[in-house]
């Protein structure tokens, strides 16, 4: 039965590697994402058969599984795409936290779960790793959270000699796990060890802005990965191993590869010191924009839009906040049944995490086809005849092309001033991340239409109807 | 019991483990190259689910009677179900909307 229960685990992991590869092409991400769910049900009933003996209160066992089931099922139907990252952060505490409280129930149970050919150092030891890693995974996911829910500050919040506290951190939890190890049923260096990790995992994310909190929520997936590869050394489960092991290792891949496109340095997040980018004075920005913005009015837009080709749409996560999705989408019909040209430029990270615009506009059924990166868009743009901003800030700053000295210098844009005309919805001239002022908006050809971007499209689509 | 066979088929289990280990480390880093950008949002949330593995523990931990275990396993299938869920509907739009192109 036990070689069974290990040769079920190998299927899972076959099935994880095969539904990651179907998760990296658009056309089979769904299937990909099919294929995993039954590669984890497959270690589900892999688990049964191989604790079967053991399991004794199955009134636990149906409660958590139905109970868990229900909310987790309410959960993601109710959720809305707009909070996608907060949802993701939450849930992946979740995971951190049972990987801390299974390695504690582990070391609490040592007598009876000790694998017989491990020794009491590497069962203690592989506890130790799951409970540390899991608690940072729990406690980093916990404040992602609440950065993204805005229940505390998004900014970088970095407590004084931050570094040299990690260190001392790090070097601790190496004490009182050797202490633990000698004495295993001394828990309060378990408890110890907890605490700081706790701290570690604060420390670090507190430490990130809000616009890093997706690449950081990438990081922590691959922490919880690896929490679980570790709680597997404890049980010396085989499927765990492989199968935490391998998401451990693809996590921090896709961390590395998100990360650089959002421009940021991958090791620096790794080491929890993510420069966040310079706030600049905002103050010079009044005089900046001082008597050079044309602002415009829904039905000049409509005019605007009537007599256009070719509409580029850029939009940023302004739209997302003002959920104007629907409103975007009825102009979109009402423009392309008269036979114009609209396409959606989307910035790669425009959005909350990279791909969120792309997720928001298709829920709202947006053809697939009218979805452009950001080169297409480029391209699209070179010929339009208006680009229409919704939203978006830094994404469609000049800066990043002209000013070295401003921190979004290199930062691929998508360039708006290339169409005829440019205009630009936004409630105010308050600048994006970035915190810096954008010259597009002064720029001869953009108009700029001050409002929230629901009222402002449903003007638009009132105006345009009347023509 | 674990879930080795003590078959002994004379190599190690703990070497085993860590030969395991290594090598789906390895695949792992190998098996995600290029992704578009527009499928980071999804994949994170994917991968995020098959993360949630651990709760194949948690199993054990509730069934042995522990409350411990009861609240680990809650919480780890909420983990797993939502994971999966919100990964599917999330890529329930973009195929739809492919189709409909069609």
């Amino acid at each position: 039965m036990h070689d069974i229960t290990v040769a079920l685990y190998l299927i899972t992991v076959l099935l994880f590697i095969a539904g990651l590869k179907l998760l990296t092409s658009p056309r089979t991400a769904r299937m990909g994402n099919l294929v995993s769910a039954v590669g984890m049900t497959i270690a589900i009933i892999a688990t049964f058969l191989g604790y079967w003996s053991e399991l004794t209160s199955w009134t636990y066992i149906l409660i958590g599984g139905i109970l868990g089931s229900a909310v987790g099922a309410f959960l993601a139907y109710r959720v809305d795409m707009r909070d996608i990252p907060q949802f993701v952060a939450i849930l992946n505490s979740f995971g951190g936290a049972v990987s801390a409280l299974v390695g504690a129930w582990a070391i609490f149970n040592m007598d009876k779960v000790k694998p017989a050919f491990a020794s009491t150092s590497l069962f203690v030891g592989s506890v130790i790793a799951d409970a540390f890693i899991g608690t940072i995974a729990f406690i980093g996911s916990v404040i992602a959270f609440a950065k993204l829910q805005k229940l505390i500050t998004e900014r970088p919040v970095v407590l004084p000699m931050k570094n040299l506290l990690n260190v001392i951190a790090l070097v601790l939890v190496l004490v009182f796990g050797y202490l633990l190890i000698q004495n295993p049923h001394n828990y309060l260096y378990l408890y110890l060890i907890f605490a700081l990790a706790a701290f570690l995992g604060f420390n670090v994310t507190m430490a990130v802005g809000g616009a890093d909190m997706p690449v950081v929520i990438s990081l922590l997936i691959s922490y919880a990965g690896l929490s679980a590869a570790a709680l597997g050394f404890t049980f010396m489960n085989y499927g765990l191993i492989m199968v935490g092991s391998l998401v451990g290792a693809s996590g921090l891949i896709l961390t590395r590869i998100m990360a650089k496109a959002m421009n940021r340095d991958f090791w620096g997040i790794l080491l929890g010191n993510i420069t966040p980018p310079e706030m600049a004075a905002t103050s010079s920005d009044a005089a900046f924009y001082e008597g050079k913005v044309k602002s415009t009015s829904p039905d000049e837009v409509a005019m605007m839009l009537k007599y256009a080709d070719r509409i580029v749409v850029i939009p940023g996560y302004g739209l997302a906040v003002a959920q104007a999705q629907r409103e975007l989408k009825e102009l979109y019909d009402l423009l392309t049944r008269e036979g114009k040209e609209v396409y959606f430029a989307i910035h790669d990270v425009a959005g909350r995490m990279p791909g969120h615009m792309n997720v928001l506009l298709a829920e709202v059924e947006v053809p697939y086809e009218a979805l452009k990166t950001m080169d297409e868009g480029n391209q699209l743009l070179e010929g339009a005849d208006v680009a229409l901003v919704v939203g978006a800030n830094d994404v469609v700053n000049p800066l990043a092309k002209e000013d070295p000295s401003t921190p979004i210098y290199g930062m691929p844009i998508l360039e708006a001033d290339k169409a005829r005309s440019v205009v630009v919805i936004k409630r105010s001239l308050s600048p994006g991340f970035a915190g810096i002022p954008n010259p597009l908006f002064i720029r001869d050809n953009t108009v700029m239409l001050f409002d929230d971007a629901k009222k402002a499209l449903r003007a638009i689509i009132d105006a345009y109807k009347e023509l | 019991m674990p879930l080795i066979a003590s078959s002994g088929a004379g190599l190690d289990p703990i070497l085993t483990a860590v030969v395991l280990f290594v090598l789906a480390l390895i695949i792992g880093f190998e098996v995600i190259t290029k992704v578009p950008p527009m499928l980071h949002t999804p994949l994170v949330v994917a991968s995020h689910a098959m993360a949630s593995i651990m709760v194949v523990e948690a199993i054990r931990a509730a069934g042995h009677g522990s409350l411990l275990g009861l609240i680990a396993l809650f919480i780890g299938t909420v983990n797993v179900v939502g994971g999966y869920l919100i990964a599917d509907r999330m890529l329930a739009m973009f195929k739809k909307d492919k189709k409909k192109e069609k």
